[in-house]
C-alpha cells in the first residue's frame, strides 16, 4: 500500500511540475504575439502623424520639393504594405524607407530657423522623435520577448515538453541594411 | 565588475537574495535562542517567531496598500494630465514600451532640485514622480535614463521587495525588543519553567547568547537592509540600461544630479530611500558607506562606464562628484 501512495504523490507532482512549465511556455509566446502587436500599433501611429507634419512644413520649404514627395511616397507605401495586417519582411522594408525619408526631412528642417522655432512644427518633431523611439523600443522589447521565448523551450526541462506540444521558434526582428545609411541633405 | 548589464543584473539578485537569507537565518537564530534559553524548549521560539511575525506582516501591509498614495501625498506630488509635459510622458510611455508594461501615472513634485522616484507594488500600481528641477536640467537621452531606473524599480519588484526585508528587520526588531524588557522588567530568564528537563548549563549559555543577539541583530539587520537597498539601486542601473542601451544618458544624468548643491524641501529621512540619489545633501546628516541607502554616485558612474567600455573615473575627476553620495 506504501509504494502506491508513494507513486501517487510522484505523479502528482510530475503532474504539477508539466503544468507550470506548459503555462510558462504559453505565457512566453504571448508576450511574443503582445509585442508584435505593439510594434503595428507604433507603426500605425507614424503613419497618422506624417500627413500633419508635411502639412506643417510645406508653407515654409519651397526648395524642399522633393524630399517632401520622398517623404509622402514612402509613407504611401508604408500604409500599403502593412494593409495585410501581418509583419512582413516587404512591409519592413517599407517601414525602413519611411524612417530613412523622415530622417532626411528632420536634417532639411535643422536649415530653417522659422521653422525650428515654430511651436507647431516643435510639437510635430517631438510626436516624430518619440514615435520613432516608441518604434525601436517595441522591437527591442519584441526581440527580448523571442530571446526569452526560443531560450525557455530550447533548454531544459522546457524542451521536453515544447516540441510534442507544438511550440516553435520565432524569429528575430532584424534591421534591414537600408537602416546603416546616413540620410542625404542636400544644401542650397 | 561584470561588463554586460545581463551579469551585473544577475550578481545584483544573488546578493539580494543572499543577503535576505541572511536575515532569515539571523531572525531565526534570535527565536530559537530566545526559546530555548527561556524555556529550555526549542519549539517555543518558533512560537515567539510567528507571533512577532504577523504583527509585522499586518503592520506592513497597511503601508503596501496604502502606501504610495501617502508618499505621493508626503512628497506633494500633483498628477500630470496627459496633455501637460508631453516630453516627459512620451518618455515614460517609451521606457514602458521597451519594458513591456503599462505606463504607470505620472507625478510632478515643484522643487529645483533633480531628483526622482517610483512607489507601487507591481507595474499595473505604479506612479513615478520627478522635480522640477529634473526636467530642467537633463536633456532628453538623461531623462530617459532616470526614467528607464525608476521604471525598473517598479518592473523588478522592488517596493514588494524592500517591504519583505522590512518586515523581515521589523520583526526582529520587535521580537528582540519584546525579549529584552522581559528580561530585564519580568526576570524571565531566571525562572525556570516546571517542565524545564534540566537543560542546565547549555540552557543558560544560550540564554546569554539570546540577550547578546537580541541587542545586536536589529543592528546587523537594520545594515542588511541598506545594503539591500543599495544593491537595488545597482540593479536599477543596469535594468535602465537593458532598456535604454545606452548607459552613457544614465551616466550624464548622474553626474550632472551629484554636481547639483540644491536640496529637495520635501524629502526627509523616512523616504530618502525612495529616491534616484540620496536626497540629503548636508554631509553631517547623510549616512556614508555601510549606513547609507544609496550606493556612492561615483561608484554607480563607474559600473556604467564599465559597460560602456570605458575605463573608470579618477581620483581628480572624481573629486567634483563625491561631494554628494
Amino acid at each position: 500500500m506504501e509504494i502506491g501512495i508513494v507513486l501517487l504523490v510522484i505523479v502528482g507532482i510530475v503532474i504539477v511540475v508539466a503544468v507550470l512549465l506548459y503555462n510558462g511556455l504559453v505565457a512566453r509566446r504571448i508576450r511574443v504575439d503582445e509585442a508584435v502587436g505593439q510594434i503595428e500599433v507604433q507603426l500605425k501611429r507614424r503613419h497618422d502623424l506624417v500627413p500633419n507634419l508635411v502639412s506643417a512644413v510645406k508653407g515654409y520649404m519651397d526648395f524642399e520639393q522633393d524630399v517632401l514627395t520622398r517623404v509622402t511616397e514612402a509613407r504611401a507605401n508604408a500604409v500599403a504594405a502593412g494593409a495585410s495586417g501581418t509583419l512582413t519582411a516587404g512591409q519592413a522594408q517599407a517601414e525602413n524607407a519611411l524612417t530613412g525619408a523622415l530622417r532626411s526631412l528632420f536634417a532639411v528642417v535643422e536649415n530653417y530657423p522659422q521653422l525650428k522655432a515654430n511651436e507647431n512644427v516643435l510639437a510635430l518633431q517631438e510626436q516624430l522623435t518619440t514615435t520613432e523611439n516608441q518604434i525601436s523600443f517595441s522591437r527591442q522589447h519584441y526581440n527580448a520577448s523571442v530571446n526569452d521565448y526560443n531560450t525557455s523551450i530550447q533548454t531544459f526541462p522546457g524542451m521536453l515538453i515544447a516540441g510534442p506540444l507544438g511550440f516553435t521558434r520565432r524569429e528575430f526582428f532584424e534591421a534591414e541594411p537600408e537602416a546603416d545609411l546616413v540620410p542625404v541633405v542636400s544644401l542650397r | 565588475m561584470s561588463t554586460s548589464f545581463y551579469s551585473q543584473q544577475a550578481a545584483n539578485r544573488r546578493n539580494s537574495f543572499l543577503l535576505v537569507l541572511a536575515v532569515v537565518a539571523l531572525l531565526a537564530a534570535l527565536g530559537f535562542a530566545i526559546g530555548y534559553g527561556t524555556t529550555g524548549v526549542p519549539a517555543a521560539g518558533l512560537g515567539w517567531l510567528g507571533v512577532f511575525g504577523v504583527i509585522a506582516i499586518v503592520m506592513s501591509l497597511a503601508s503596501y496598500f496604502g502606501g504610495d498614495r501617502m508618499v505621493l501625498a508626503a512628497s506633494r506630488a500633483r498628477e500630470i494630465g496627459p496633455d501637460e509635459l508631453p516630453q516627459l510622458h512620451n518618455v515614460v510611455a517609451e521606457m514602458s514600451l521597451a519594458a513591456g508594461i503599462a505606463a504607470p501615472r505620472v507625478y510632478l513634485i515643484d522643487d529645483t532640485a533633480p531628483n526622482a522616484f517610483a512607489t507601487g507594488r507591481d507595474p499595473r500600481h505604479a506612479s513615478i514622480a520627478v522635480t522640477t528641477g529634473l526636467l530642467d536640467k537633463l536633456d532628453r537621452e538623461e531623462l530617459q535614463g532616470v526614467i528607464g531606473h525608476e521604471l525598473s524599480h517598479v518592473r523588478n519588484f522592488d517596493i514588494r521587495y524592500n517591504l519583505l526585508v522590512g518586515v523581515l528587520v521589523g520583526t526582529i526588531a520587535l521580537l528582540a525588543d519584546f525579549f529584552l524588557r522581559m528580561t530585564f522588567w519580568g526576570g524571565l530568564g531566571g525562572r525556570r519553567s516546571s517542565g524545564d528537563r534540566g537543560g542546565g548549563g547549555l540552557q543558560a549559555l544560550v540564554l546569554v547568547l539570546a540577550l547578546f543577539l537580541a541587542i545586536l541583530a536589529p543592528f546587523f539587520a537594520r545594515l542588511v537592509q541598506l545594503a539591500v537597498s543599495r544593491q537595488r539601486e545597482y540593479l536599477a542601473d543596469a535594468s535602465s540600461v537593458e532598456l535604454t542601451r545606452n548607459p552613457r544618458g544614465l551616466e550624464r544624468a548622474l553626474a550632472t544630479i551629484a554636481g547639483d548643491r540644491e536640496v529637495l524641501e520635501v524629502a526627509n529621512r523616512a523616504t530618502q530611500h525612495l529616491y534616484f540619489t540620496n536626497p540629503i545633501k548636508k554631509f553631517e546628516q547623510r549616512s556614508q558607506g555601510l549606513f547609507s541607502t544609496h550606493p556612492a554616485i561615483v561608484d554607480r558612474i563607474n559600473r556604467l562606464r564599465v559597460l560602456d567600455g570605458q575605463r573608470p573615473l579618477l581620483d581628480g575627476e572624481a573629486r567634483t562628484l563625491s561631494g554628494l553620495e
